[in-house]
Parts: C-alpha cells; sequence; structure tokens
C-alpha cells in the first residue's frame, strides 16, 4: 500500500498548474483534496509520473452567492459546503446530498471539484450537478470555458475537459420557487459507497399540481442520468402514490444497472424504483411547506 | 513555474511542537509521524482511507493521515493521539479518561483514530445525542468492542463536559 514514485509539483496559481498539465500530458495527475485519487495511488492503480498538488490556490475555496446562483471554488472542501447557510437555504439539493459523502474527516478534506472532476458514476456530486442544471467552469490554455452538467459528465470517470484543462469552480442556480428536492442513497453502511442513488427537485403550481420535475439517479449507469420518461409522468399531474408508483416504473424502464460486489442489476433496478418513490414524497413534502 | 521536486522540506507543529524534516514526496502524514517524528501512536491500518485508524487532526479538522503527504502539511499544525492528554499536567483528557471508565476500547488499533474524531465531534458538539456520536465514529473500523463500550465512552465524556 504505498505509492509507486513519482514527482510532486506544487503550482502557485491556475495558469501554472495548467502550464503543468500542458508540460506533462497524460503523465500528470491533479491531486485536489486526495480522497479519491490516493486511495488509488497507495493501491498503484494510478501511478502517473507528476502529482499536481493544487493545495496553494488557495484563490478556487470561495463560496459566493450572487445573481441567482452560487459559485463554489473547486478547492472548496465539502465541510465547508455544508456547513454554508447560504447553501443550506437556497441550493438545498447540495445541502440535503453533501452531508450523505462518506464521513466529516472525508468531508473535511475531500473536495467539490475534486469529487466532480473525478465523475466517479457511484458519487453524490455530479448527481448534483446534473439535476441542478449547474455548471463547471474549466480553465486550460486557451483561457476559460463553461461546460453544462449535461454535457460534463461523458463516462465513468471521464469528463469533457480535455487532458490540458482543470475545473476551476462550479455554478450553481438557486433552487426555484415554490420547489421541494430530495436525495436518497442506499449503500451497505452509512457513509459506504451508494449502491443507488437519486435526486429528485419538483415545483408545484398554484393548484399543486407539479408544474416541473426533475429525477437523476447515480450507480446506475457510467454517468449520473436524468430519468426524462419518468418526469414526463409527473408533470402536470397531482402528487398522489399511484403517481410517484408509476414514475419510479417509469425510472426503471430505459436504465441497464451495472452489477457488482454490493448488488446485481436487478436489485439496482428494484432500489431505483424504491428510491424514486421516496425521494419524490420527501420533495413533494417540502415542495408544500 | 514552481518545477516538480521529489524531496521536499516539511516544517510544522506536531502537538504544539515545532518539527521538520525533509521527506520524499510520496512519503505520507502517518508515515512522517511514525518514521521521522517516532510519534508511533498514530496506527496505520489500511493504508488507503477506509479503517480511519491513522486519523489526526489538521489545523482543527480530522483527516486520515495515510491520505495526506506529508508534503502536504507544510505550515499545519498536527495533533495526534499523543497530544490530546494535557502537557501541563500530563493527565488524561477528559475523554480518555471517560473511555477507560467505560471499558470503551479492547486491542487498542483503532483507538488513536476514534479518540481523535470523538475529539473534533465534542468540540464541535459538546452535547451530541448517541445518534451523532455513532455517526461521527461510522468512518472508523472497530473490530473488538462492536462499538456500544466506544459510545458510552463518548457520552460519558459529553455529560462531563470534555
Amino acid at each position: 500500500m504505498k505509492a509507486a514514485p513519482f514527482a510532486l509539483s506544487r503550482p502557485e496559481s491556475i495558469e501554472e498548474a495548467v502550464a503543468c498539465l500542458t508540460e506533462h500530458g497524460d503523465d500528470a495527475r491533479l491531486l485536489a483534496g486526495g480522497q479519491s485519487l490516493m486511495p488509488l495511488l497507495a493501491m498503484r492503480r494510478q501511478s502517473p509520473r507528476v502529482l499536481v498538488d493544487l493545495r496553494r490556490l488557495t484563490n478556487l475555496t470561495h463560496i459566493v452567492t450572487s445573481d441567482g446562483h452560487v459559485e463554489i471554488g473547486a478547492m472548496t472542501t465539502q465541510r465547508a459546503v455544508e456547513r454554508n447557510p447560504g447553501i443550506a437555504a437556497d441550493v438545498r439539493l447540495l445541502a440535503l446530498a453533501v452531508p450523505q459523502i462518506a464521513h466529516v474527516t472525508v468531508r473535511n478534506q475531500g473536495t467539490i471539484g475534486g469529487s466532480i472532476a473525478h465523475a466517479d458514476p457511484s458519487a453524490e456530486l455530479p448527481a448534483v450537478a446534473l439535476a441542478t442544471g449547474a455548471t463547471m467552469i474549466v480553465v486550460g490554455p486557451g483561457g476559460r470555458r463553461s461546460i453544462a452538467a449535461s454535457d460534463f459528465f461523458v463516462d465513468a470517470h471521464a469528463t469533457a475537459m480535455a487532458r490540458d484543462e482543470l475545473l476551476a469552480g462550479i455554478h450553481v442556480p438557486f433552487d426555484p420557487p415554490d420547489s421541494g428536492w430530495a436525495f436518497e442513497e442506499v449503500s451497505r453502511r452509512p457513509g459506504d459507497v451508494a449502491i443507488v442513488g437519486v435526486a429528485a427537485m419538483v415545483r408545484l403550481d398554484r393548484e399543486r399540481r407539479i408544474a416541473e420535475a426533475r429525477i437523476v439517479l447515480c450507480s446506475v449507469a457510467p454517468t449520473p442520468v436524468r430519468a426524462t420518461e419518468a418526469e414526463t409522468v409527473l408533470v402536470g399531474n397531482s402528487p398522489s402514490a399511484e403517481l410517484f408508483a408509476e414514475c419510479a416504473t417509469a425510472a426503471t424502464v430505459g436504465i441497464d444497472p451495472p452489477r457488482d460486489l454490493n448488488g446485481t442489476s436487478a436489485y439496482r433496478r428494484h432500489i431505483t424504483a424504491v428510491l424514486v418513490r421516496r425521494a419524490l414524497t420527501r420533495a413533494v413534502d417540502r415542495a408544500a411547506r | 513555474m514552481s518545477g516538480s521536486v521529489t524531496r521536499v522540506d516539511v516544517r510544522l507543529t506536531v502537538n504544539g511542537r515545532d518539527r521538520a524534516a525533509t521527506v520524499d514526496v510520496r512519503r505520507t502524514l502517518a508515515e512522517l509521524l511514525r518514521e521521522d517524528l517516532a510519534l508511533t501512536g498514530t496506527h496505520i491500518g489500511c493504508e488507503h482511507g477506509v479503517c480511519g485508524s491513522c486519523t489526526v487532526l489538521v489545523d482543527g479538522a480530522s483527516a486520515r493521515s495515510c491520505l495526506t503527504l506529508a508534503a502536504r502539511v507544510d505550515g499545519c499544525a498536527v495533533v495526534t493521539i499523543e497530544g490530546l492528554a494535557d502537557d501541563a499536567s500530563g493527565g488524561l483528557s477528559t475523554l480518555q479518561q471517560a473511555c477507560i471508565e467505560q471499558h470503551s476500547f479492547q486491542c487498542g488499533f483503532c483507538t488513536p483514530g476514534i479518540l481523535i474524531v470523538a475529539t473534533e465531534l465534542l468540540a464541535d458538539n459538546p452535547q451530541p445525542s448517541e445518534e451523532e456520536v455513532r455517526e461521527a465514529i461510522s468512518g472508523n473500523l472497530c473490530r473488538c468492542t462492536g462499538y456500544d463500550s466506544i459510545v458510552a465512552g463518548i457520552l460519558h465524556a459529553a455529560e462531563r463536559g470534555s
């Protein structure tokens, strides 16, 4: 359990970090909070020649709310997000999902940008990014560009970022008025990897019918996926147990979940339906308050 | 441009004392503590961030020292299990004493990590519920006790005001 030898680079700015990536290409890996990469290095599943430590990029640790969205620097810890009162008030899915990531000790070090750039299919934050319609702010040799969450996650552990780009931060829109949110997951033990996770949002109209719904599933595909057919089932209808059951069935139709030690494909499909119902019930409850 | 290096100088405080070492960049904080600074109270279990035994405080926040490069704690204040006792009196912390009274631990392998996360919990939330205690130690594996005695020790410390 010891990382293969590597050289360490400690850039002082985003530009220096990008220059490292340009210079070393595929031989370099970025180190953010280290809670995913360090185990991979220890097990020698990855052995980069150069590790680019982003710890000195302290200008990427901000949480700024303005103009209907919150901007979170990529090196902001998950714990800081969990404890931010503005996020708790205005971006409730983040506030609900982040405490479900691993354990406090991991969230103390793990970063928002690290988790999103790592793009683990079972991770909470990529699903949250997709469900909230977040935008990733990416910096490369050509400057800065934005990538919508729906375009960002392209495969398991693969994103739309080029080799010489790094994630500088994310923009997450505030919750729409009269919306309710939920993040539900099942794992072997609390804090373990999600066997299935479901993020849900519903917005109710004046007659308490569902005006808009978003459902995102994680751990059932190589990337977080939006269950658009299930969402369609909801829109225009009044919330009810029957409606949620129909929606839950629809959510399982378009997926072909993987099987591993934690569960078979059929088990994941079953849990998906259970969690979709549970998440919708909670989201509607919260929207109705 | 800072360039890349294979050796680094690390200066930090450990349990309030200034310490320094020159280490290979792949050295972890756990190894720095145990091998370079002879502080073997921090235990290395799984070495990939699963068991929690190597947990220490870095600038007041718990961290798995096996997942932390020594190079990253340059300039930081680290507290290990050796730092929990009161230096002046030599006495154990309220938490440590409470855990002894409740027979919290058996073999002692998980003890340093659990006492560190419990210290962090009680600093943040001096009167935790049993559920909050269980959640706080949920990232730390104990293979002896079944956890009940550990939870009792931490709750006992909270009653006394650690």
